[in-house]
């Protein structure tokens, strides 16, 4: 490995995605960002900060609150030989964008035939935690994973919030990254300098252990670590991160459960058809002769997301989890 | 400008050429229209959106535009990439549900079709102002009806068009009709060119049925958008005087008199009587370039007709420049269940 490949910086989460937008900015010319207050405020959490100076108005742009104006617009950017970067300010404020993401943004290259490409990515911070009011919280990623055409990744690490979003920029399809907000400026680690790259659809293990397997992805990625931790001696704990919802590292899934023959999935997002669904499915079919217990989700509830002072209650907990995993073991 | 009778006055700048070429125009148009009622009857083509009355919009906007600007249809605008040299056949095979009814935007400049109210006009200003970032000259044109200034997407587009200077026509074919709700269940607006003002945009309020009013309208916008000047919204009053789709019963919720009324002022014959009255026009030339339109039509048939099925790897390709593995496993499961 070259002496340039090892040089890096401790970032938090929300500075290497900043990272991130620099770099790729400056290696593409047609790489421009949009969005609410991403200019001169450099977004509401300052992922953008510094892309205005830097590369002028007409790259990092202020745009109207419209979020379903912007992402048509990224549409028609798209045509005219952009590659443009969205960011949506919150989760919950992403909703009126679903009309343009499932209606063209997912479409429209199968609409020509393949002849066109629709190579834009939506970011925006979500999930819940974070002591705010109400639709500052929600994780609606299987909305976006369930739209044909959309890829969606989520990063867990400062090193993979760069490199999934310089991925996602890079792709030749739309892409949603979903930033783990919770764990903005808590998570920090070390991130390659200048151009990195985290390939869509490859898992992660970030624990590795022999009894259960904990798939997560996003702020549910550091929490299971924590369980991880907190189980050492009484079980060993392997913690997955999935990365990228779409496409699915399958086989990272598969050959984790295939040693620990067990599973508990853990997502913020209400239970009902959420992504930990998906996996269950998956084990259901494809593994379940590997399994020595039921397949267990820990998840948010189908209720909306409660006022902050009642959301320890809603968030997956390091106790739901363990409590899962010592379900999971004594089965 | 087409006051049916009056002296004919002609407009700056437009040759006898443009004149017989906007007449061409507005036959093939015409000509497609009639014949994919008759297809669909005959069960040739599915449901199909008819655009009886307005062909002078579609005609009128084409021939204001050049060749490399874009125009980004709804489905009521089916046909006007015909315009742009698209064959006919690709235009029946999407109404026939065929794959091969899907065209390449970029080799006509004419996006594709747009099924849903409205949302196609953001992206006709995020191409515009994409255009005007990249140092293009290019404009973009977006059309619409009256039932899609009731949408978000109108507004949306219409106001990040204006707010970027975007160079874009927004032109709403007030037909006075969404399916069964009239215009005074859509709007309190008198005149949907009104609603530019709150958007800091100019406006333009044309007769629909008269080609050169639409074309005169067009042409200043693109103007203005070429110079710098931001978008403008032409609306051109027509009325629909044929049903929504070939699936609609109009006789639940129109009446008849004032379609009968409409119908007298229909455009094409009214063209043709101008050009009658410039002389450019006689029953020879009428006959045949209705028979070239009949025989576009024949060929387009014909050729949509003789396509293969479409292949089974369609239902996959396409949907993403570099897809997710489980499709490729979806199609090898189907091709073992269905041979």
């Amino acid at each position: 490995m070259s002496a340039a490949a090892l040089a890096t910086r401790e970032l938090l989460l929300v500075e290497a995605v900043n990272d991130a937008l620099h770099v790729e900015l400056a290696r593409d010319e047609s790489v421009m960002v949009l969005g609410e207050d991403v200019g001169r405020l450099g977004g509401v959490f300052r992922a953008t900060a510094g892309l205005r100076d830097r590369f002028g108005p007409d790259r990092c742009v202020d745009t109207p609150l419209s979020e379903a104006g912007i992402l048509g617009a990224a549409v028609g950017l798209c045509m005219a030989g952009w590659r443009p970067v969205v960011e949506m300010q919150y989760d919950a404020f992403s909703y009126p964008c679903l009309d343009q993401l499932i209606t063209h943004v997912g479409r429209y290259r199968w609409r020509t035939g393949g002849r066109m490409a629709f190579p834009l990515v939506v970011r925006m911070p979500y999930g819940g935690g974070v002591r705010a009011p109400e639709l500052h919280d929600d994780s609606p990623e299987t909305y976006y994973v369930h739209t044909p055409g959309v890829k969606v990744v989520v990063p867990a690490t400062p090193a993979d919030a760069k490199g999934l979003l310089a991925a996602a920029i890079r792709d030749p399809d739309p892409v949603v990254v979903l930033e783990p907000k919770l764990v903005y400026r808590t998570a920090r680690g070390s991130v390659p300098e200048g151009e990195h790259v985290v390939e869509l659809g490859r898992a992660r293990t970030a624990r590795t252990g022999t009894d259960v397997t904990l798939v997560a992805w996003g702020a549910m990625v550091p929490l299971c670590e924590r369980v991880a931790d907190d189980l050492a001696g009484a079980a060993s704990v392997e913690v997955l991160d999935l990365r990228s919802l779409k496409p699915l590292d399958e086989e990272a899934v598969l050959a984790s459960v295939r040693r620990t023959g067990r599973c508990v999935v853990v997502q913020e997002a209400p239970r009902t058809c959420g992504f930990a669904s998906e996996i269950a499915a998956l084990l259901a079919e494809r593994a379940i002769l590997d399994l020595h217990g039921p397949v267990l989700r820990v998840t948010g509830f189908d209720v909306p997301y409660p006022y902050w002072q009642l959301e320890d209650w809603y968030m997956p907990s390091a106790e739901r989890v363990s409590d899962a995993v010592r379900r999971v073991l004594a089965f | 400008m087409l006051n049916g009778g009056g002296p004919a006055r002609r407009l700056e700048g437009v040759s006898d050429e443009l004149l017989l070429a906007m007449h061409r125009s507005l036959v093939l148009l015409r000509t497609y229209d009639e014949r994919s009622v008759v297809y669909h009857s005959q069960g040739r083509i599915g449901t199909y959106a008819i655009y009886r009355g307005h062909e002078a919009i579609q005609a009128g906007l084409v021939h204001a535009l050049d060749e490399t600007d874009w125009i980004f249809p709804s489905y009521r605008e089916s046909a006007i990439g015909l315009l742009r040299g698209l064959p006919a056949a690709t235009i029946l095979q999407w109404w026939r549900g065929h794959p091969s009814g899907w065209w390449n935007p970029e080799e006509i400049n004419v996006a594709s079709l747009c099924v849903p109210i409205a949302t196609q006009v953001p992206h006709a200003a995020g191409m515009a102002w994409g255009l005007r970032l990249k140092g293009s000259d290019a404009v973009a044109a977006v059309i619409f009806g009256d039932g899609a200034t009731s949408e978000g997407a109108f507004h949306e587009g219409a106001n990040i068009a204006a707010v970027t200077k975007a160079p874009l026509v927004l032109l709403c074919n007030n037909n006075q009709w969404a399916i069964s709700t009239p215009l005074s269940s859509q709007t309190a607006c008198i005149r949907l060119a009104d609603k530019a003002i709150g958007y800091g945009m100019p406006a333009l309020r044309v007769d629909g049925h008269d080609v050169l009013a639409v074309y005169e309208a067009v042409r200043e916008g693109v103007l203005r958008a070429r110079e710098g000047g931001g978008p403008t919204f032409v609306e051109a009053v027509t009325y629909r005087s044929a049903p929504h789709a070939t699936a609609d019963d109009p006789s639940l919720y129109i009446d008849p008199e004032r379609v009968e009324e409409e119908r007298e002022r229909d455009c094409v014959s009214l063209y043709e009587e101008y050009l009658r009255g410039l002389g450019l026009l006689d029953q020879d030339l009428a006959d045949a370039v209705r028979e070239e339109a009949r025989a576009v039509m024949r060929a387009g048939i014909e050729a949509a007709e003789a396509e293969e099925p479409a292949d089974p790897a369609l239902v996959f390709a396409h949907a993403y420049v570099a897809p997710p593995p489980d499709l490729a496993r979806d199609f090898d499961e189907l091709r073992r269940v269905h041979g």
